[in-house]
């Protein structure tokens, strides 16, 4: 009965309520489709990341720190013996880091030498342009690093280095090939070469840096090396999505709370300008937690209401989005944001889109029924003049 | 005739500062079934609290009242909302329609309380739209219709349940000759036909042509209460 009386009230109330119902449909949909871009991009952020960097995990040889380039050249050793039957049935490769120095155009630049097997499989890395057997050095840059330092395929690079021993070396690289990817941890400021070659000219037969493994779950202990698994490699990853994602969530809440403030004002609006029709019907034999009850539908119907209309534009939307992404408008590699395309796949689960529902459902509910309980101290004579009880009736 | 109200030294007061207003002092009366009564005064003489308590949507400061054999005073808020729904029906002087509601769902409001079959509920809003004649606007909204079409939509909405008492406050104050007339024909024939009390609270002179009993107030107290001879 409640049901059907409030659905007659807000039906009757026109333009109103459908403008607070689309304003609520619009916080459903802003916050599905924000979400659902930070799924998204975190879901192709990590598979970018594990197909082109991480693979399973990683053994780090025990001195290797990333964020501390002095330590790259005492970060080498021998891979360990069971390892190396890994990489032999291509389960794991391994690499090499060394830091450089380029002079595109006759500017200096340091960089990250890296040595790779140019055999693997085991990463979208396009090796196979590595030509150890060549009297020159060949190499692989990336797309973006490449487009710095204004270099094509085909031309060369002079390459400076620094052997196990502190001798320094030069010589001119040939840029094999330059490969596009959005991870920025295999193309930032790093030339590709192949590891034997680089393990040559630093003197370093056999040793390596990383040694980076197919399988999720290996994680052996070996002397020497210490074993980095997904969720910590991706950690940096996954706190700067959350980082985005809280603050895209101030767009939502300012939204949903424009929302239920129009419905908050609706509701007090509504227990002051409707207190006669309260009193009718507390005449009528309506009790004060009938009315309660029905104010509150009222206001709560809203949010179903706001779930249809949402599901009118927002599911095409959303599924347009899901195919053909979103253009994020700027160039992604100037965030300095991995995985990050120039277009946003979002990714809606159900437990996003249900979420989401009871979240704004409950709020809407919350909302509606704080200016109802004003009601309850309404006293049927004062009703009927139109006037709010003071005091608390029993 | 069954006696359906009793009233036994009634009396009503307000605060106002710090003092306390009587609205209502030494109360006797009875009502029996069937009679169509007038509580005549002039303004802020008692007859407004009177049909409020006896609709026990107030209650008295001392005294007894009984309702169709229930004290008021002692009814929680959920019996006393019962007896309101079941046995009472209330005509108001401003109509009190339900602005978004249809003619058709304002009569049916009360039906609803009481957890009508949607057949029931049909049938018995087309008969009190019936002997209100409005049944060629049941889809009409409150703002579409005349003040005295809106007085019938709501005497129609006290009737629909059949109760056994209809307490109206000024039900012609707000209209003009014509209307006021048709209202009261239209009422003192429900009475007759079906047996419903009617308890009136008015001043307006056209009223008193119509009511068997004239009860006249002045300040709270009654002043007369006599067998008149009704329209």
């Amino acid at each position: 009965m409640v049901t059907k009386l409030a659905l007659r009230n807000i039906f009757g109330s026109g333009l109103r309520t459908w403008l607070n119902i689309f304003i609520l449909s619009l916080s459903y949909f802003v916050i599905i489709a924000l979400q659902g871009f930070f799924v998204g991009w975190q879901e192709d952020a990590t598979r970018e990341m594990k197909e082109w960097d991480l693979a399973g995990g990683q053994y780090w040889q025990q001195s290797y720190d990333p964020y501390d380039p002095f330590t790259l050249d005492d970060s080498h050793g021998p891979t360990p013996k069971e390892l190396q039957e890994k990489i032999k049935k291509d389960k794991a490769i391994s690499i090499l880091l060394t830091p450089a120095t380029i002079y595109p155009k006759g500017r200096m630049r340091n960089i990250v030498l890296k040595g790779i097997d140019p055999q693997q499989k085991l990463l979208k890395i396009p090796t196979k342009h590595l030509r150890s057997d060549e009297d020159e050095i060949s190499c692989l840059i990336g797309s973006e690093f490449a487009k710095k330092i204004d270099i094509k395929e085909g031309e060369y690079l002079v390459l400076r280095w620094r052997d196990k021993n502190g001798v320094y070396d030069a010589e001119d690289v040939k840029i094999a090939h330059i490969f596009h990817t959005t991870v920025l941890t295999v193309e930032s400021n790093q030339i590709w070469i192949p590891l034997s070659q680089l393990q040559e000219m630093l003197d370093l037969p056999g040793e390596v840096t990383i040694i980076t493994m197919k399988d999720e779950n290996y994680n052996k202990q070996f002397q020497g090396w210490t074993y980095r698994n997904l969720d910590f490699l991706l950690a940096d990853l996954k706190n700067m999505i959350k980082a985005k994602t809280v603050g895209s969530s101030i767009i939502y809440f300012l939204l949903l709370f424009l929302a239920v403030l129009a419905i908050f004002d609706t509701q007090i609006l509504s227990i002051f300008r409707r207190r006669k029709e309260m009193g009718t019907m507390m005449a009528m034999g309506m009790t004060r937690p009938k009315i309660i009850q029905l104010f509150t539908t009222e206001g709560a119907l809203h949010a179903v209401f706001a779930i249809f209309m949402g599901a009118i534009y927002g599911i095409p939307l959303l599924n347009y989005f899901e195919k053909v992404g979103m253009n994020i408008g700027m160039d992604a590699k100037e965030w300095g944001l991995s995985g990050l395309e120039d277009a946003l796949y979002p990714v809606y689960g159900w437990k996003l889109v249900l979420g989401t529902i009871i979240f704004v459902f409950l709020t809407v509910i919350i909302v509606s029924y704080l200016p109802t309980r004003k009601i309850s101290r309404l006293k049927p004579t004062d009703a009927l003049r139109g006037k709010m009880t003071k005091k608390k009736v029993d | 005739m069954n006696k359906l109200i009793e009233m036994k030294n009634v009396m009503k007061k307000y605060p106002m500062g710090k003092t306390d207003f009587v609205a209502l002092e030494n109360i006797d009366l009875k009502f029996s079934e069937g009679e169509f009564t007038g509580i005549v005064g002039p303004s802020g003489s008692g007859k407004t609290t009177i049909l409020n308590i006896i609709g026990s949507l107030d209650s008295q400061s001392s005294g007894d009242v009984l309702v169709m054999g229930k004290q008021i005073a002692k009814l929680s808020n959920t019996k006393s909302a019962r007896l309101r729904s079941q046995k009472i029906g209330f005509i108001f002087q401003t109509y009190n329609l339900l602005p978004v509601y249809t003619v058709f769902e304002n009569v049916e409001f009360p039906l609803l309380l009481l957890n009508m079959s949607k057949e029931k509920r049909k049938i018995l809003v087309n008969e009190a739209l019936k002997w209100v004649g409005l049944t060629d606007k049941i889809k009409s909204k409150p703002a579409q219709l005349s003040g005295g079409e809106c007085q019938r939509v709501a005497i129609a909405r006290a009737i629909v349940k059949e109760p056994k008492l209809v307490l109206a406050d000024e039900p012609t104050a707000n209209l003009d000759a014509e209307n006021s007339h048709n209202i009261l024909k239209m009422m003192k024939k429900i009475n007759e036909e079906t047996g419903t009390t009617f308890i009136f609270a008015t001043h307006d002179a056209k009223v008193i042509k119509y009511i068997t009993r004239k009860i006249t107030l002045l300040d709270g107290s009654i002043a007369q209460d006599e067998i008149v001879s009704g329209g």
